[in-house]
């Protein structure tokens, strides 16, 4: 197929990038999302044009690494990651305008490559449960209940792609925020940081520039993972009670 | 606005969270009183002694344990300090929310939002300007587009939607307080964590709905009953 | 079962002595290497022994020793987030923007452990049994041992951590049987096992960063070792970012950096996942241990075009109830699978191995479809693939038990390629999966030069010639939150080490060969892509030193690689520049060591004229075709030294040290499966 590429030009992150549109004449429909733009690369490269900058490492929609604006939607047209989009899900002749995230949050590297250390950064201020190696206890001392613990999976799932603060039009991370808060906190062993964990998390996503949550819900529905919006619902609780609490 | 230092000291009272708790509590404050009053304006339709006697009878409510207009003025402050709250919170959060995406998308493409979701801040500027409006027109000023008499609400409500677009301004208004309400009201759930489940966030979401038709529909029953001559004088 | 040799000090085989030379001219031969940390006695007493005799590091110390460690995947992350806990220095190194995204990531089966929650006969002899055989006794065991004795720690560890592992309703731990073994000693996080652990430990490492222990580097890429005096002392990175050249030194330095299997161009690993690190670290002198050791998986969706970048694998539980069959007939290649009568298909694993069927082990599997696609039986693009058939399982079970079993990797397959599993039968194919060699390590993790410490899939220490499903996440894990830092102790106990600066020669050397090289690969203004010389390294690999290696294909493929890399030293184009992102001079790089790598794979593999694992020698087989060993001329580790030659030049002669295995617990026995 042919199609009609708008994409995301930036040198780096001081400079002022621009649209730019390139014709790609030969698509297979077995390809790819990211396979296309390497053949675009492999022909800007030939032309001594600089490739297009843009991430990925896994290419099997777990690592979180990829991620594009794909026609107005975070990963494109399908409930998947950018890397698992295949071009059949394209037509002959299409026009796709491919952006990077865009957040202040998430600031841009380069053309599509964006930063996205603020949820690292989150992580930091208590998306984990301290337990020092070594010290842990027998591991089945401490039953979990079945539903609790396939629901702590399920929204565990998360890979930390940032579609959710792409899709948000408030650029909020409340999902990605979220979704640790509810995992960690469906454990036993996740209790005894529970509230500092919520307030100290939703301290650094503010801190770091992502908008409130408004429950818009366009997060959830850009997610690759499907995770639910009662996550943020959880969080909203959690923290009240730390409030409530004194924290 | 990216940065790399992490925050000490945090308090959850100083987070979006917590605004957004502020702007639930306010909200529901508001479902609550437009329920009231929307049930009380109803009352028109009792015909013109009964809803003087109404109108009254909120002003002397508690007497003698209260002065006069004390529970009206109980609930006028309790409105106010929301409205206050609730405002103040919304503009924060929408200074915050612009800061936080200053460079827009070229094209952006609504999955599941809906129009009320996005619409919530220029709606909630709507009812401000709306509110200031009506107060003027029923409370404060009193003002009879008519010229009538403004001393008697029935007559004074009367003739206000005797005047088309008078009553065109305030169906739009209703319009506005619809889908305020519509998406207000399961964001309210949803900010006071009570939507954690599946089944739990569609009832709030049919909440929305259910409050968002009531109010709006039942607020407009009186203005549209006035134009079409089935609430005289 | 039990040990055969308690006292732990009989052995039970001779030393090789290897006769045959299928690769003289191109290695020279060097002195025997000896693994003087490895410890003796009763093997159930070592690993304890060997912890008590390592010296201490008084707390108040550990501040004062720097560590730094490349890689956060398992085995880095965890090593970080333990070491900094103890009250270390360290600085983490890893190319992708954030330490979760670790290529152990994509791991789907699981995670083994000698729990024995299912009191279904497994302990920690059986575990280190299976595994030692799984890796047809090309490891040393009392490696293995330990790794079996650990394993248990690891799941406390990660329940401790909130790792989200799958339950049964009473709410206790669920086990699966894996790989082919007899008991259910796998955990699992439905198919997504590797994630969640390598979660937990990121959790715990950025716990460590918040607390101020540990520096996280993210999108620096390790380009050189730097080796001062005798010691490994830190490295020369490339923020990729702003193309900033920087030098970090510490008292010593770990290797976390993963698999090379990129070699191949074509593999399930990640895009990034590169040998540079390793490489560099093995031309400033460091063994590179049995490289030609390469696991192919035998069901991965195969290649759709020119245009792949990548493959995926799909689950081998698959295998359970899909039936694998080609066309009899050449012709029936294109037709629609569906029109091919019953008695025009040959379910060849069936007819060949009656007794396993399509449960033949990977390898067996892997090279059993290959022979049928070099016949032209070959379905799919290109003729690289074979049916796995669900049509009888549908029929047996219905469609909706298929579904609930295998659903979502039906689904995959489905996004991948377009078709439906449920009506046309899948096409599968082999692809490099893992390499189980790596840069030799004693029994303390630490490679022959002084203070540095290799560990996960970067070493080449535990999985022997093949890895059993499910223990190289354990072997991850093992190595950095229990080994690692109970054997870096006895190194740092003799630091702080003497403060090096910027100016010192070795550090200004490692530097300036860092900016030389990056120059050079963006001076050369060529006409060809970094990508395209990765294809083609990729296919000659895959063709001569794949699934299955011969003397002449291996001679030819040095030579094909050695003409490649000149060509690609003379007419490479990247574009761009070195103070900027630029992905493309970061391939370049990585290709220019796959290569070099390439050609030292080739050798080993050359000189190892036996089938053993995941390397099958044509030469080396039994009367129908199976693969034979020989131990009594290679039970040996084949531990290469760097033989020289400036990066662009042609390769000196590699050094072979051989490291002599040698049981006492177990005795070596020939595999069966027919
Ligand atoms: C698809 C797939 C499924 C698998 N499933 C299983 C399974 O079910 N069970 C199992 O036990 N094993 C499985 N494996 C194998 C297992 O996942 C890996 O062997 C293991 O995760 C390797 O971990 P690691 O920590 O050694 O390295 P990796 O996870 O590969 O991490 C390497 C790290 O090094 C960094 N790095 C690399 N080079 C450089 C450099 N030059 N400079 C700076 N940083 C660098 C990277 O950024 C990364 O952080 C699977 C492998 C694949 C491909
Ligand atoms: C068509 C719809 C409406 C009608 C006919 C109406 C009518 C009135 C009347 C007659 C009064 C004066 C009552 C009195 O002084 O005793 C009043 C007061 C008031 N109305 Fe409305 N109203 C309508 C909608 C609304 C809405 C949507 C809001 C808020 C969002 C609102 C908020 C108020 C307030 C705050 C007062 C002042 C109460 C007080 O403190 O005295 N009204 N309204
Ligand atoms: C001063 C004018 C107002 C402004 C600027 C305003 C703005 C907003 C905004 C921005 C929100 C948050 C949107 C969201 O959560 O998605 C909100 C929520 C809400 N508003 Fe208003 N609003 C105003 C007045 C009102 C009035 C008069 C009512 C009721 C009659 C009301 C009821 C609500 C409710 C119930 C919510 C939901 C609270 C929540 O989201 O948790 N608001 N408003
Ligand atoms: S919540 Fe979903 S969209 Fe957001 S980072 Fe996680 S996986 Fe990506
Ligand atoms: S789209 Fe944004 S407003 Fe909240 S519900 Fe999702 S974060
Ligand atoms: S590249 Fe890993 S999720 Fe897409």
């Amino acid at each position: 197929m042919k199609l009609t590429l708008k994409i995301w030009r930036q040198p780096d992150s001081a400079a002022k990038g621009a649209m730019h549109t390139y014709q790609l004449n030969d698509v297979s429909p077995d390809m790819s999302f990211l396979e296309m733009l390497d053949v675009l690369n492999e022909d800007l490269n030939a032309k001594g044009e600089e490739p297009i900058a843009f991430d990925s490492d896994c290419r099997e929609g777990i690592c979180g690494m990829c991620g594009l604006m794909i026609n107005g939607q975070a990963h494109g047209p399908e409930v998947t990651t950018t890397c698992q989009l295949h071009m059949r899900s394209f037509k002959d002749g299409d026009v796709i305008t491919i952006e990077p995230w865009r957040a202040d949050a998430f600031p841009v590297l380069k053309d599509l490559c964006v930063d996205r250390g603020a949820f690292d950064r989150i992580i930091q201020q208590g998306g984990f449960i301290s337990a020092n190696t070594g010290s842990a206890p027998e591991a089945n001392n401490l039953p979990v209940n079945k539903a609790d613990a396939d629901r702590a999976f399920n929204v565990a799932t998360c890979i930390g792609c940032g579609a959710c603060v792409a899709a948000c039009p408030n650029g909020s991370a409340s999902l990605f925020m979220a979704a640790k808060i509810t995992h960690l906190g469906l454990l036993p062993q996740g209790q005894p940081e529970r509230e500092t964990r919520v307030v100290n998390m939703v301290a650094q996503h503010d801190h770091e520039g992502f908008g409130g949550c408004t429950n818009i819900g366009e997060c959830a529905a850009a997610c690759p993972k499907e995770i639910p919006l009662d996550v943020i619902s959880q969080l909203n609780k959690d923290l009240r009670t730390a409030i409530k609490r004194g924290h | 606005m990216a940065t790399t230092t992490l925050v000490k000291g945090a308090r959850g009272s100083r987070s979006t969270v917590a605004l957004k708790l502020l702007m639930a509590g306010s909200g529901l404050i508001f479902i609550g009183f437009v329920l009231m009053h929307m049930y009380g304006n109803l009352k028109m339709f009792a015909g013109h002694d009964a809803f003087n006697t109404y109108a009254e009878h909120l002003r002397t409510f508690g007497e003698p344990m209260l002065p006069r207009t004390g529970l009206l003025w109980v609930l006028r402050i309790v409105l106010i300090v929301s409205l206050l709250l609730h405002a103040y919170s919304a503009f924060i959060l929408w200074g915050r929310a612009n800061g936080a995406r200053s460079q827009r998308y070229a094209v952006k493409k609504n999955l599941a939002s809906s129009l009320s979701s996005r619409m919530m801040r220029w709606g909630g500027v709507t009812l401000l300007l709306f509110i200031i409006w009506h107060l003027l027109n029923f409370t404060i000023g009193k003002i009879n587009v008519a010229g009538g008499a403004t001393n008697d609400p029935y007559n004074l409500v009367v003739d206000s939607f005797g005047t088309w677009w008078l009553t065109i301004i305030y169906l739009v208004a209703m319009v506005a307080l619809g889908m305020h309400l519509h998406h207000g009201t399961w964001s309210a759930m949803q900010t006071l964590g009570f939507t954690g489940t599946e089944a739990a966030r569609r009832r709030a979401k049919t909440a929305g709905w259910l409050v968002a038709l009531v109010v709006a529909g039942g607020f407009s029953l009186v203005p549209l009953a006035v134009l079409f001559s089935l609430i005289t004088k | 079962m039990g040990t055969l040799d308690p006292s732990g000090t009989v052995a039970l085989n001779k030393a090789s002595v290897q006769k045959s030379d299928d690769a003289a001219g191109f290695y020279a031969l060097g002195d025997k290497l000896v693994d003087d940390k490895a410890p003796t006695g009763p093997i159930k007493d070592r690993w304890t022994n060997r912890k008590f005799e390592n010296r201490l590091v008084n707390p108040a110390n550990r501040r004062k020793l720097s560590v730094i460690i490349v890689g956060t995947g398992l085995a880095g992350a965890s090593a970080g987030a333990t070491l900094g806990e103890a009250g270390y220095h360290v600085k983490t190194f890893f190319y992708q923007d954030s330490p979760r995204r670790a290529h152990s990531i994509a791991a789907q089966g699981g995670i083994n452990a000698a729990k024995n929650y299912m009191e279904d006969g497994d302990s920690t002899f059986r575990l280190f049994y299976d595994t030692v055989k799984g890796g047809d006794y090309r490891s040393r065991e009392s490696n293995v041992y330990r790794l079996a004795e650990v394993s248990a720690n690891i799941i406390d560890q990660c329940v401790a951590q909130g790792v989200p592992f799958a339950r049964d309703y009473g709410g206790l731990l669920d086990n699966r049987s894996f790989g082919g073994v007899q008991v259910s000693r796998t955990f699992y996080a439905r198919g997504q096992t590797g994630q969640q652990l390598l979660i937990g430990a990121y959790q715990a490492l950025e716990r460590q960063v918040a607390a101020g222990t540990v520096e996280a580097y993210s999108r620096h890429e390790m380009l050189e070792l730097i080796v001062a005096d005798g010691r490994a002392r830190g490295i020369v990175a490339r923020d990729m970012v702003t193309g900033e050249i920087e030098t970090h030194l510490a008292d010593v330095v770990v290797l976390a950096s993963g698999g090379y299997g990129n070699v191949f161009f074509l593999s399930t690993n990640a895009m990034g996942c590169n040998v540079t690190a390793t490489w560099r670290a093995h031309r400033k002198g460091a063994y590179m241990a049995n490289p030609c050791y390469t696991q192919i998986h035998p069901t991965c969706i195969p290649v759709s075009g020119d245009h792949q970048s990548k493959l995926t694998l799909m689950s081998e539980s698959l295998r359970n109830d899909g039936r694998i069959w080609v066309p009899k007939d050449r012709a029936d290649r294109d037709k629609d699978p569906r029109q091919i009568p019953e008695e025009d298909r040959d379910y060849y694993l069936e007819r060949i191995y009656p007794a396993f069927g399509n449960l033949v082990p990977r390898d067996i599997a892997s090279r059993a479809a290959k022979y049928q696609c070099d016949d032209g039986k070959g379905v799919g693009p290109g003729g690289l693939g074979v049916y796995l058939d669900f049509a009888d399982a549908i029929a047996r079970l219905g469609r909706d038990a298929v579904e609930a079993k295998y659903g979502n990797l039906f689904d995959m397959y489905q996004r991948i390629t377009g078709e439906n599993p449920y009506e046309v039968p899948m096409r599968i194919y082999p692809a490099v999966h893992y390499v189980m060699g790596g840069l030799w390590v004693d029994y303390d993790l630490q490679s022959n030069v002084p203070g540095l410490f290799v560990t996960g899939e970067a070493n080449f220490s535990d999985h022997g010639a093949n890895r059993l499903g499910a223990s190289a996440l354990m072997q991850g894990l093992a190595d950095g939150y229990f080994v690692l830092p109970n054997t870096i102790r006895e190194y740092l106990a003799d630091g702080p080490f003497d403060k090096l600066d910027e100016a010192h020669p070795a550090v200004a050397e490692a530097r300036a060969n860092v900016e030389d090289r990056l120059g050079r690969l963006l001076a050369i203004g060529g006409e060809r892509s970094a990508d395209s010389y990765h294809k083609e390294l990729g296919h000659i690999m895959w063709e001569y030193c794949g699934m299955e290696r011969t003397k002449e294909g291996l001679t030819l493929a040095i030579e094909k690689i050695r003409a490649l890399k000149q060509d690609f030293w003379s007419n490479l184009r990247v574009l761009g520049t070195a103070d900027s992102l630029n992905q493309s001079l970061e391939k370049a790089g990585r290709v220019a060591d796959f290569m070099e790598l390439g050609e030292l794979m080739c050798i080993d593999a050359l000189n190892r004229r036996e089938s053993c694992g995941g390397h099958f020698r044509a030469e080396s087989q039994t009367e129908d075709g199976e693969a034979l060993r020989h131990d009594d001329e290679f039970a040996y580790v084949a531990a290469w030294e760097f033989g020289g030659g400036a990066d662009g030049e042609p390769m000196g002669t590699p050094v072979l040290h051989k490291e002599d295995l040698i049981y006492t617990a177990i005795e070596m026995k020939q595999r069966s499966y027919k």
